[in-house]
Parts: C-alpha cells; sequence; structure tokens
C-alpha cells in the first residue's frame, strides 16, 4: 500500500537526517531508487530548486514535493507528516525532559557554553548567506576576474536595507522581505 | 478561561504559520521572524530561550525550522501548542509546493522567480546581520564566552567541523566551567 510505504520511507528520512534540509537528499535518491515510479533521481535536482526557491524549510518542501510526485495531494500530505513526526516526538521528550530539568546546576552551566557557540554558528550562516547573495564568490572563483566578487547593486541594496534595519527596529522583517523582492523584480537582479 | 486558551492557540498558529511563510533559507533565516513574531510580540519565550532550542534543533534529527517550532509550541501549551505550532509552519510549504508541483515544475527556471529570489536573499541577509549584532551584544558579555564563540567560529568556519559536534563540544565546555571555573572563586 503506497501510503504505508511513504509513512516508511519518509518517518526514515526524518528519524535519520541530521543538521539541515539537504541532509534529507542522499535519503531521497536512495527513495529514488528503491521506487522509480514514484519519482527519479534527476527530479529531484528539479524538487531541490523549487524547494530552494519557495519559502518554508527545504527539508519539507522536498518531502511535500516527492509525496506529490508519488502520490498526488494526499502523497504529498503523508509524505511531509511522516518526515515530521519523528522529530516531532523527540523533541516534545527533549522539551519535557528540559522543562523538568531546568533548574538543575549542570543543565544551566550547559547553556552558559551553548549560546556563545551557537551565535558563532549563526554567524557562520550569515556568512554564507553573504557568499550567495552580496559577495559572488563562486562568479569570482570561475572567471577569476576581481570585479566579479562584488556585485554592486547587491551591496548597495544590502547597505540600504541594513541602515533602514538599524534605525527603524520597529519594522517587521516581512517589510524587508518584501522589499527585496520588489526590487530584485524592478532591477532584474 | 476556555476562549483565552483558544486565542492563545490561534495567534501562535498565526504567527508559525507567518514564519514558515517567510522563512527562505536555511532555520537561521526563521530567528529575525521568530525575534518579532513570538519574542516580542507574544513574549512566549525570551531570545535565550530560542537561541537554546536552536541549538538543540541543531543536534536532533529532523528540519531545525520544525523543531524550533515544536519547542516553542510546547512551551506556550504543552503537546497541543507543539502540535499546533508544528502544523502552522509546515502549512504553507504544503500549500505553495503542491499547487506549484501540480502546475509548473518549470517554477524555478522563471526569470522572474530568480530576480525574485535574488532580492529577497539580499534581504535575509541583512536581517540575519542585524540579529547577530544583536546576539553579539547580548551572549558574548564574558572572557569564557568570547572565548567559546571564537572556538566556534574557526572550527565551523575554517575547519568545516558539523554543527552537531560543535554544539555537544560546547555544552561539555559550559558543564565544566560551570563546574570548576566557578568553583575557582
Amino acid at each position: 500500500m503506497i501510503y504505508l510505504e511513504l509513512f516508511l520511507s519518509f518517518f526514515k528520512t526524518g528519524l535519520f537526517a541530521i543538521g539541515g534540509g539537504l541532509a534529507t537528499l542522499p535519503f531521497l535518491y536512495e527513495i529514488a531508487a528503491a521506487h522509480p515510479d514514484w519519482f527519479t533521481a534527476e527530479m529531484v535536482a528539479d524538487m531541490l530548486a523549487v524547494s530552494e526557491s519557495t519559502p518554508g524549510p527545504i527539508g519539507v518542501n522536498m518531502a511535500t514535493y516527492a509525496g506529490y510526485s508519488a502520490g498526488g495531494v494526499p502523497g504529498a500530505l503523508m509524505a511531509t507528516f511522516s518526515l515530521v513526526l519523528p522529530s516531532f516526538l523527540i523533541i516534545l521528550l527533549v522539551a519535557g525532559f528540559m522543562a523538568r530539568f531546568r533548574q538543575n546546576r549542570f543543565v544551566d552551566s550547559a547553556f552558559l557554553g551553548l549560546r556563545p557557540a551557537v551565535v558563532a554558528l549563526i554567524s557562520v550562516a550569515f556568512l554564507e548567506v553573504l557568499k550567495a547573495s552580496v559577495f559572488k564568490v563562486d562568479a569570482f572563483l570561475s572567471s577569476k576576474k576581481f570585479a566579479a566578487l562584488f556585485d554592486l547593486p547587491s551591496i548597495l541594496l544590502f547597505a540600504i536595507l541594513a541602515l533602514i534595519a538599524f534605525r527603524f527596529k520597529k519594522l517587521h522583517p516581512i517589510v524587508f522581505i518584501l522589499i527585496g523582492a520588489v526590487i530584485g523584480i524592478l532591477f532584474k537582479f | 478561561m476556555h476562549c483565552c486558551a483558544f486565542k492563545a492557540m490561534w495567534n501562535l498558529f498565526v504567527s508559525f504559520f507567518k514564519i514558515g511563510l517567510f522563512t527562505f533559507g536555511g532555520g537561521y533565516a526563521m530567528l529575525p521572524m521568530i525575534q518579532r513574531e513570538i519574542v516580542e510580540k507574544q513574549k512566549v519565550c525570551t531570545e535565550e530561550e530560542v537561541l537554546d532550542y536552536y541549538a538543540i534543533g541543531q543536534c536532533t534529527p529532523g528540519v531545525i525550522a520544525v523543531n524550533v517550532a515544536t519547542f516553542v509550541g510546547y512551551k506556550l501549551k504543552g503537546f497541543w501548542g507543539g502540535a499546533v505550532a508544528t502544523l502552522a509552519v509546515i502549512l504553507p510549504s504544503l500549500l505553495i509546493i503542491t499547487a506549484i508541483a501540480a502546475c509548473l515544475s518549470s517554477f524555478a527556471a522563471f526569470p522572474v522567480v530568480q530576480h525574485t529570489l535574488a532580492g529577497i536573499r539580499v534581504a535575509v541577509a541583512v536581517l540575519v546581520f542585524r540579529t547577530v549584532v544583536q546576539l553579539y551584544k547580548k551572549n558574548l558579555r564574558s572572557f569564557f564566552a568570547a572565548l567559546v564563540f571564537l572556538a566556534a567560529l574557526v572550527l565551523s568556519l575554517i575547519f568545516r567541523v558539523g554543527s552537531m559536534y560543535i554544539v555537544v563540544g560546547a555544552i561539555i565546555l559550559g558543564i565544566l566551567f560551570g563546574t570548576f571555573g566557578r568553583a575557582k572563586k
């Protein structure tokens, strides 16, 4: 029964794909190999492109798309639900545990080390985003032209938006995303 | 009391639906939205708590955006809070992807889409930048914190050590410092 198999495949993926949506890729290729009537390996690349172009977590988008390909709307629902279920249950366990032990001295100390480390991880993520959106490192590497590194329109937009962001802290993040989208279309970024 | 509980759940649902709808990119991209919707508007958690959830989410399986949603929802209203938040954050994806898959699998190739995304990416960079600066100010207040920050930064950026290992290492360092470092005083 297709829905049972979808459940098993995506539950497994949700359980073992650690560290970001792209970690689901190897599992998806496995599923493609085992169930060519659901979707093929080539289709995974297209799904990835769409998943990265739409809002929402990449892993969830991939599961929805793959599930739809395998079994229409019910397939999409089943795949997404199955992907999310393992982590949902695990987090509930951890959250329950944390609630009970929050006053514990060890847990407290653990978070003392945790927070600066997470700030570092987010900083690294920010640098990656900068690399992808403002400083086009890949273009620079492939063309070997120093000028390719600096995408002037992007840098300009970044500077302007940053000035606004730091000056007007009350503005909702959604505003910035919409401005980015509009400017992107208008100036063909 | 019953109607207040429903309202809280509804607000939770709406917030996470918005978060799911406007998160472009990796899990970190949801942090500015969470800061605004959950920390500032609804006051469900503090910024530090969100960081903690994000950190744990690096070590557990699953999509980090979903994990953080589950955590926050649980904090507000236990199991059902977690369920509502999780459902809300994945709903936009379900709707949008299903619509696109049904009609346009070549969606990503359209120039309009590419241009829009390029602009959005810059906006996301700005938002994450602002969040990072705020985080620096609030969380790097001791020598120990600065040390851990630098170590994590170097390990992740230069040596490409996985996030999970860095988080586990940071937890161990934290416990060691908490147990022995403070004892020196």
